[in-house]
């Protein structure tokens, strides 16, 4: 059995000093959750790139695309929801640049209009469920079409949830400031990555 | 700062360190989980030992006593706790309670999301366990639960019901799968934003960048298994059809699914499992690691590797020659980082003044037995071998060379090695041994003959066959027996130094890497002082180091 050394002698390679632990401390420094978060991301990046290779094979493989008898998808509507989606986008960034400047009324403002864009984006989305003439069950192109729009509109509603959660706290005092706004950073960081996954769904199931 | 440091310690020592309560709690503290994690994996390890000890009491004789889909229920709840309960999770253990240490960090980055991770855990295995008691039988298909066999409606009296022993294990992967992608980002935060001074990527402990990779392939794999098995759950549930091909679906994507997580699975079992081995050898050799880079940048090399070599499971799944010859190279070429790293190992304890301490033995029986699985899969990563043995025992026989012959014998390497420093008590040692020969000797009387099994034609998941393979088959499951059995003094062993053994100094083993330089167990916030290293962690026997290793005390003063 290996006897215990108590030793207290001071040469050793791997040399070791002292450090008061300045600049990596202890604790969830903002930038750390960013990273945290961003790599979250990642991995959600990774469940639709799966649904989306996994929808191209059906697609491939298929006969026909739609197959015959499957009325064609209406395109107007979702085009008009896809751009709302998009310019939200370019809205919530107005949101940060205002509390980057200190102006809480305006980065209220520009947060409550992304929040109410989502919502008519969720809003077109539940329309256009209700006026499809295919199901679910109806074969591939039924089933890969509402998982993907389906999985997506359950991102979108977390993502509103996650503003509706900053929104609030906004109205504590000093809750958010220009220095220190990880929730208000990461629910817009949030909004961007359901804003590219809709670019390529729509793209995908809509336009070619 | 030194004094806020020192308040800081001071306030953040909210109960006594030996205060057993705070297992049982949401305790945040990486060391409190990681032991946390330790312990009811090793609760799911033996239950998916007993779920085996079943297996092999069936196939003592050819012919079927238990009812097959109870058969089919404990092989699949077998694999599934020993892949996803105890394996997996059991790594992502070690890798809370060591790498804060190693690297000189306080706490891991997101202390509440870690405790979070484990808390995840129990719950999600007794949801999967909960599958044996629902109306349809335990999920049967096995832990690969290939649709159109995983959708199927199960026959219960007259009756047809929905597989919903099959939805819940669904649900457990998709809830334990979660756990593992927090924990990995975790982990890969801490390594890269969290090193204290000094600590370049180049001088972390070969077991740090073992989690970290292992950490990358876990956030982008384990999302494609949800996806693909809650695609699964919709065919069963909603009357999908994406695996039916009645309706037009295609049961290949499935696999394909299932295999680009799974297959890279095998690293995030075996990456941090090398790990282990790279810190054990070195110690008990005394000398320095051989080759540091090259072990760590084979790392990396496998993780790339490893998603690409997927469809070498479906050979024999109707994919077309050209892709299976892709398969089938990347597959080899797999062979060289892994080589690079066994060559590394060898050339550490050549001319080494070996130890043979138990952790030394189980780390040394890796390296062996890893060798073994290592070259069965080279023949099975050969398309004409694989058509061949294809779903026969010698899959099987593989599969445990390189998950119980590796990972395992690896994780008993890091409980012999660390037990010290967890509990601050030492393990006895006899013990140690006897319970390192009983699981070498029952290991490979259980797994050596399955490879003949396989060759013969003995197909797997089975209750009966041909009486031909009584003889091997008794031998493999004398062999189980000896094998559960081997357990047990472990147990005992851990049981009793945990309550009554002898204290342990800081560093028992005269090791060199940051988490000796603490004491055993370490306090509250790991280090009184974060320590700032200007060397590599392996340079044993080289100028400089002495022969009893570091001192814990060299980091007690605080910088003037």
């Amino acid at each position: 059995m290996q006897s215990p050394i108590s030793s207290n002698d001071a040469a050793m390679s791997q040399a070791i000093g002292h450090s008061d632990g300045h600049g990596h401390g202890h604790g969830e420094h903002p930038d750390l959750r960013m990273l945290g978060f961003t790599l979250f991301l990642i991995s959600e990046g990774m469940l639709f790139v799966g649904l989306f290779v996994a929808y191209l094979t059906y697609r491939a493989a298929a006969p026909a695309w739609p197959p015959a008898g499957t009325p064609e998808l209406e395109k107007i509507l979702p085009a008009i929801f896809t751009v709302i989606l998009v310019a939200s986008s370019g809205v919530i960034m107005l949101a940060e640049r205002a509390l980057k400047h200190g102006d809480m009324g305006q980065f209220r403002l520009f947060w409550l209009l992304t929040t109410a864009m989502g919502t008519v984006f969720v809003a077109g989305q539940a329309y256009e469920w209700m006026h499809l003439e295919f199901g679910l069950k109806d074969g591939l192109f039924g089933g890969t079409f509402y998982v993907l729009t389906g999985f997506h509109g359950m991102h979108v509603i977390i993502g509103l949830l996650l503003q509706a959660v900053v929104f609030f706290r906004s109205f504590k005092t000093n809750h958010y400031t220009p220095a220190s706004h990880f929730g208000v950073g990461a629910s817009s960081l949030y909004w961007h990555f359901v804003d590219v996954v809709w670019i390529f769904l729509f793209a995908l199931l809509y336009i070619i | 700062m030194v004094e806020t440091t020192q308040q800081r310690v001071e306030q953040r020592q909210p109960e006594p360190l030996g205060d057993w309560r705070r297992y049982f709690s949401f305790c945040v503290d990486h060391k409190v989980i990681g032991i946390q994690y330790l312990v009811t994996t090793f609760f799911f390890y033996l239950l998916g030992g007993a779920l085996a000890m079943v297996i092999r009491a069936e196939l003592m004789t050819p012919g079927a006593e238990l009812d097959r889909s109870l058969y089919n229920g404990v092989f699949t709840i077998h694999a599934t706790i020993m892949i996803f309960l105890w394996i997996i999770p059991t790594l992502a253990g070690f890798g809370n309670f060591l790498v804060p240490l190693m690297i000189g960090a306080r706490d891991m980055a997101f202390p509440r999301l870690n405790a979070l991770s484990f808390w995840m855990i129990p719950p999600g295995g007794l949801l999967l366990l909960s599958s044996f008691f629902v109306q349809s039988g335990a999920a049967g298909a096995g832990w690969t639960s290939y649709p159109p066999l995983s959708t199927q409606q199960v026959q219960v009296g007259d009756l047809l019901v929905t597989n919903f022993g099959q939805v819940i294990w669904i649900a457990s992967v998709v809830f334990l799968g979660t756990s593992s992608i927090l924990a990995a980002l975790n982990f890969i935060v801490t390594i890269v934003a969290m090193r204290t001074e000094g600590m370049e990527l180049f001088r972390m402990p070969l077991f740090c960048w073992a989690t970290l990779t292992a950490s990358c392939i876990t956030l982008l794999g384990t999302p494609v298994l949800a996806g693909a098995v809650i695609l699964l759950a919709f065919d069963l549930l909603l009357g999908t059809v994406f695996f039916n091909p009645t309706g037009g679906g295609d049961p290949v994507v499935y696999q394909h699914m299932f295999w680009f997580y799974s297959h890279p699975a095998v690293y995030i079992m075996v990456l941090p499992a090398m790990g282990i081995i790279s810190e054990v050898l070195p110690v008990f050799s005394r000398k320095p690691i051989f080759g540091y880079k090259a072990i760590a940048i084979s790392s990396m090399g496998i993780a790339v590797l490893g998603f690409l070599v997927w469809a070498h499971h479906m050979f024999t799944s109707g994919t077309p020659d050209w892709l299976r010859m892709f398969f089938m190279v990347t597959s080899f070429l797999i062979a060289v980082p892994t080589g690079i790293k066994v060559f590394s190992w060898l050339g550490t304890i050549w001319g080494g003044k070996l130890e043979l301490s138990s952790a030394m033995l189980f780390a040394m029986g890796f390296v062996s037995m890893f060798v073994v699985g290592g070259l069965s899969g080279i023949m099975l990563a050969s398309v004409p071998v694989d058509i061949h043995v294809h779903d026969t025992y010698f899959v099987v026989a593989h599969l445990h060379y390189v998950l119980f012959g590796g990972s395992v014998f690896a994780i008993y390497a890091g409980l012999y090695y660390w037990f010290p420093k967890m509990t601050g008590r030492l393990l006895n040692e006899t013990w140690g041994k006897i319970h390192f020969a009983l699981t070498f000797i029952g290991f490979n009387l259980c797994f050596l003959p399955m490879h003949q099994l396989g060759l013969q034609g003995m197909p797997r998941r089975v209750a009966e066959y041909a009486e031909q393979f009584q003889s091997l088959n008794v031998l493999v499951s004398i062999g189980g027996f000896l094998l559960g059995i081997s357990t047990l003094p472990f147990l005992f062993n851990a049981i009793y130094s945990w309550l009554w053994g002898p204290k342990a100094p800081a560093n028992p083993w005269r090791a060199l890497t940051l988490e000796w330089t603490t004491a055993s167990p370490p306090p509250v916030e790991n280090f009184e002082y974060l320590p700032v290293v200007t060397a590599g962690p392996y340079e044993y026997g080289t100028v400089g180091s002495s022969p009893e290793g570091n001192t814990p005390t060299a980091i007690s003063q605080p910088k003037s």
